[in-house]
C-alpha cells in the first residue's frame, strides 16, 4: 500500500476514534479512590444519569491530585474528603458552591496476630501510640490523599512526631487505598483505611478490623464546582446539577441505600444553610 | 533478437576520463587514470585483485564520484531520463517479485508504458532463455538463472553501454558459458561492452581490447591478441605468467 | 498457585459469557492501540526509511537518539502529553484530556520511535544490498526508498508489531491521559491495574490472560504471514 493511501486510512481511523461524546452531555468529576473503589459511584451515578441524562465521568485519584486537577481546570467538579484542603481550595477561589455531602469512617486494620495489642480498642490515638512503641509494621499511603492527611492528623494528635519517629516499621507506599491494602496484606502490617474500600477489598490475607467506632475516625466528604470564573469552559450548569442532586433528598437517600454485604458505607449528612 | 540500432541521436559515447583518482583512506584505489572509451570494441578490464577494476567501472557508471579528475560522457544523462548505460554485478540483486516483474520494473523506470513493458519484458526473457520462468519468484531462481535475468533486465533497456563486474565469478562453468553467450549476443546487437574479470581465458574469449590495471594505474592498453602474445609492461608479463586457471 | 487457577477460571467465564463490560474494554483497547499503530506507522515508516537511506551531518547522533527513544518510559510520555492537553497547557482548548483520542496521541508518541528505529535498521541493511542496483537502473532518491520499503515489507511488519505490542501492554501513558474512566477510557491494562488495586487479583489476572492471548495471536499471525512470504518470494 503506498504512502498516500496509508495516510488517508490513518486519518480515517483517527477520526473514528474521536469521542462521539461531542453530542453527549457529560461532566468530569475528580474524586478519590475510596468513592470509586468502594463501588459507591457505580451505584449512584446510573441513578443520577437516568434522572437527568447527564453522564458523569469520574477520574479517581487521591484528594490532593483531585484538587490539583480542579485547580488546572481539567475537571468540572471535585468530590473529596479532606475539609482542611477543601477550605484552602475554596479560599484560593479555585472552587465555588461548596457542600458537605456525607461521611464514612476510617478503621484501623491489622494482622489478627496483633503484635501491638490494639484489637477491640475504641481509641484511635491510643492505638497509634501503641503501634509506634511496638514499632509494629504500619503502611502509610503517603500520597497527599484525604486518608493520608487524616492519618497524619491522628499521629500528631497522639503526640507522635511521625517525621522524626518513623523507622523501617513505617512503610510509605505513595499509593492509593487498594494498593496500600495489598501491601499491608502481604506484610501483615497495620494500616488506616476507609471502611468502604476495606469492605470491597478482596485480598485480605490475615488482616481484620481491629479498631473502629472512635468519633475522631469520621471522615467528611465535600463537593465543589470548579470556579467558572477562573476556567470559563467549566460546565457550570451540568456540574451544579450534579452537586444539587447529590445533596437533594433523592441523592442523599441513594447514598444511604448503598450497601456492601448488607452494611451501609456512607452516611449522608448534608445540612442546608 | 535482431540487430537494432542503439545509438541515440546524441550518443553518450565516447567516454573520457581525465586524470581520475579515487582515494579511500591512504592509498588511491584508482590513481590518475586517463582514457577514452568509444563504441565498437569489447573492452575487458583485467588485473589482479585490488587493482581497482571494480572501482573504475563504478566511477564510469556513476555509482562513485572521483576524488579528483573528470569523467565526461559525450552527452550528459539527466536525472529522471531513461538511462543509456546499464550494469550487471557479480551478485545479481532482484526484487521480491516475479522474474518478469523485475524486468518490467526496470522498464518502468525508463518510462515505458505498462502494456509495452510486459511485451518487451517477455521478449527480453525469451532472448536469455528464461521465458518459461517468467512468473517464478526471482529470488528463488538459481544463481545462473538470476544472472541471466539480470542480463535480460539490462538488455531490455537497450543501453548504449553495458558494464559487467565479474559477472561469472560466482557461477559454475555451465552457467558461465550461458552468460558469455548472452554477452556476445548483446554486443552483436550493438551495445558497447565494458567488462572486468580476473579470468584470463574469459578475457581472451570475450575481449577485443584489454585495459590492464595494476595498483590503480592503467599499466597497459592493447588489442587482445597483442596483449597476451606480447605484453609490453613488466606487470602484465608477470600477471599473465602467474595467473591460474586459464578457463 | 490457587490465585492463578482462579484467574484462568474467571477469565474463561468472562470470555464465554461475552460479558459486555469485558467486550467494551477489549474493544476500546484494540481501537486505541490499533489506531496509534496506524498513525505511528504512517509517520515512522517514512522517517525511518529516510534516515536509513540518506547521509547527512549528525546522522549518527540522530540514530543514537532514535534508538534511545525506544526506551521512553510510558509514564513519562503520559505525563508530557498530559501537560500538553491539560486545560492549563498549550492544547487545553481542544478538550482532549480524558478521552480515547488523548490515549491514541500518547501511545502514538510512545511507539513512534520504536517503529522508526526498527524501520531504519531494516532499511539500512537492505539498502546496502539494493543501493547500487537500484541506482544503476535509474531509481533516484524517493523512488528507490519506496521500492526498497515495499520490497522488505514483511520485515517491516515485525517493526510495526513491536510497536503494537508495546502499545497494547503499556498502562502508564493511558492511565494518566485517559483517567481510567469507567465506560469511556478504561482499557485492558488500566482495568487490570484497577482490579489489582481493589485486591481482586483473580479478575485482574484473568484480564491479563486475555490481553496476553490477544498479543500472542497477533504475533503468531504475523509470523505465519512472514514465513509464507519468505517461502513464496525468497
Amino acid at each position: 500500500m503506498d504512502l498516500k493511501r496509508r495516510i488517508v486510512l490513518a486519518a480515517a481511523l483517527a477520526a473514528a476514534a474521536l469521542p462521539l461524546a461531542a453530542q453527549e452531555k457529560f461532566i468530569i468529576v475528580a474524586s478519590t479512590t475510596s468513592t470509586e473503589q468502594s463501588g459507591l459511584f457505580g451505584y449512584l451515578l446510573p441513578i443520577f444519569e437516568k434522572e437527568t441524562g447527564i453522564k458523569v465521568r469520574v477520574v479517581a485519584l487521591g484528594t490532593g491530585q483531585a484538587l490539583d486537577l480542579g485547580r488546572r481546570g481539567d475537571a468540572d467538579v471535585v468530590f473529596v474528603h479532606d475539609p482542611a484542603a477543601e477550605r484552602k481550595f475554596l479560599d484560593e477561589g479555585a472552587g465555588v458552591n461548596y457542600k458537605q455531602v456525607m461521611y464514612n469512617d476510617f478503621v484501623i486494620i491489622g494482622p489478627k496476630s496483633d503484635p501491638a495489642r490494639i484489637a477491640g480498642g475504641k481509641d484511635v490515638l491510643a492505638a497509634l501510640k501503641k503501634i509506634e512503641s511496638a514499632k509494629a509494621p504500619f503502611v502509610s499511603r503517603a500520597d497527599k490523599s484525604g486518608t493520608h492527611a487524616a492519618e497524619l492528623r491522628y499521629w500528631k494528635a497522639a503526640g507522635v512526631d511521625i517525621d522524626s519517629q518513623k523507622g523501617p516499621w513505617y512503610k510509605e507506599t505513595g499509593s492509593g487505598m487498594g494498593p496500600a491494602l495489598n501491601t499491608a496484606s502481604s506484610m501483615n502490617a497495620y494500616i488506616l483505611a476507609d471502611r468502604g474500600t476495606w469492605l470491597a477489598f478482596n485480598n485480605r490475607g490475615d488482616l481484620a478490623i481491629l479498631v473502629e467506632g472512635d468519633q475522631k475516625l469520621f471522615n467528611q466528604y465535600g463537593i465543589m464546582l470548579v470556579n467558572p470564573a477562573k476556567h470559563p469552559h467549566v460546565k457550570k450548569d451540568l456540574g451544579n446539577a450534579f452537586i444539587n442532586w447529590v445533596v437533594s433528598p433523592a441523592g442523599q437517600k441513594a447514598i444511604s441505600d448503598y450497601k456492601v454485604g448488607g452494611e451501609q458505607l456512607f452516611f449522608p449528612n448534608y445540612k442546608a444553610g | 533478437m535482431g540487430k537494432e540500432p542503439v545509438r541515440a541521436p546524441t550518443s553518450i559515447l565516447p567516454l573520457r576520463l581525465h586524470d581520475v583518482s579515487f582515494v579511500a583512506g591512504e592509498r588511491p584505489i584508482v590513481d590518475r587514470i586517463s582514457l577514452v572509451l568509444d563504441a565498437g570494441p569489447r573492452t575487458v578490464i583485467l588485473g589482479p585483485n585490488g587493482a581497482g577494476k571494480s572501482v573504475l567501472m563504478r566511477l564510469c557508471h556513476g555509482l562513485l564520484a572521483p576524488t579528483s579528475g573528470r569523467i565526461e560522457w559525450a552527452s550528459r544523462e539527466r536525472p529522471g531520463e531513461r538511462r543509456r548505460q546499464a550494469m550487471v554485478f557479480q551478485r545479481p540483486v532482484m526484487l521480491r517479485r516475479s522474474a518478469i516483474a523485475n524486468v518490467e520494473y526496470a522498464l518502468g523506470l525508463a518510462g515505458i508504458l505498462a502494456v509495452e513493458r510486459t511485451r518487451q519484458a517477455r521478449d527480453a526473457l525469451g532472448s536469455v532463455g528464461l521465458g518459461h520462468l517468467a512468473e517464478r519468484s526471482a529470488r528463488v531462481l538459481s544463481g545462473g538463472e538470476q544472472q541471466r535475468l539480470a542480463l535480460a533486465r539490462a538488455w531490455a533497456l537497450r543501453p548504449e553501454v553495458l558494464f559487467l563486474d565479474e559477472p561469472t565469478a560466482s557461477l559454475d562453468p555451465g552457467a558461465s558459458a550461458e552468460v558469455e553467450r548472452i554477452v556476445e549476443a548483446i554486443h552483436a546487437a550493438g551495445t558497447k561492452i565494458v567488462m572486468c574479470t580476473h579470468n584470463l581465458g574469459q578475457a581472451r574469449r570475450l575481449g577485443d581490447e584489454i585495459l590492464f590495471l595494476h595498483q590503480g594505474r592503467l599499466a597497459e592498453r592493447a588489442p587482445v591478441d597483442r596483449f597476451f602474445d606480447q605484453p609490453a609492461s613488466p606487470e602484465a608479463k608477470a600477471f599473465i605468467k602467474g595467473e591460474l586457471p586459464w578457463t | 498457585m490457587e490465585t492463578i487457577l482462579h484467574a484462568l477460571r474467571d477469565a474463561s467465564r468472562l470470555v464465554a459469557a461475552f460479558d459486555p463490560k469485558l467486550v467494551e474494554i477489549v474493544a476500546l483497547s484494540l481501537e486505541v492501540s490499533l489506531t496509534a499503530v496506524v498513525l505511528a506507522t504512517a509517520l515512522a515508516l517514512p522517517l525511518g526509511a529516510a534516515i536509513g537511506v540518506s547521509k547527512f551531518r549528525g546522522r549518527q547522533t540522530v540514530i543514537v537518539v532514535l534508538n534511545a527513544s525506544m526506551g521512553l518510559p510510558p509514564v513519562v510520555v503520559g505525563l508530557l502529553v498530559y501537560l500538553l492537553l491539560s486545560r492549563a497547557g498549550p492544547l487545553g482548548e481542544m478538550g482532549l484530556l480524558f478521552t480515547p483520542t488523548a490515549m491514541v496521541i500518547a501511545q502514538t508518541v510512545l511507539i513512534l520511535p520504536i517503529i522508526a528505529a526498527l524501520t531504519r535498521q531494516a532499511v539500512e541493511d537492505a539498502w546496502r544490498e539494493y543501493r547500487e542496483q537500484l541506482r544503476s537502473l535509474g531509481a533516484g532518491g524517493w523512488s528507490a526508498a519506496l521500492t526498497l520499503v515495499w520490497d522488505i515489507r514483511f520485515s517491516l511488519l515485525t517493526a510495526v508489531l513491536a510497536g503494537l505490542g508495546r502499545a497494547a501492554a503499556e498502562v502508564g501513558a493511558v492511565m494518566i491521559v485517559g483517567g481510567n474512566i469507567d465506560g469511556v477510557t478504561r482499557v485492558m491494562t488500566t482495568a487490570i491495574a484497577l482490579e489489582t488495586s481493589k485486591g481482586d487479583l483473580a479478575l485482574a489476572l484473568g484480564l491479563g490472560v486475555i490481553l496476553v492471548t490477544l498479543v500472542l495471536v497477533l504475533n503468531a499471525a504475523a509470523y505465519a504471514l512472514k514465513e509464507a512470504a519468505q517461502r513464496r518470494y525468497g
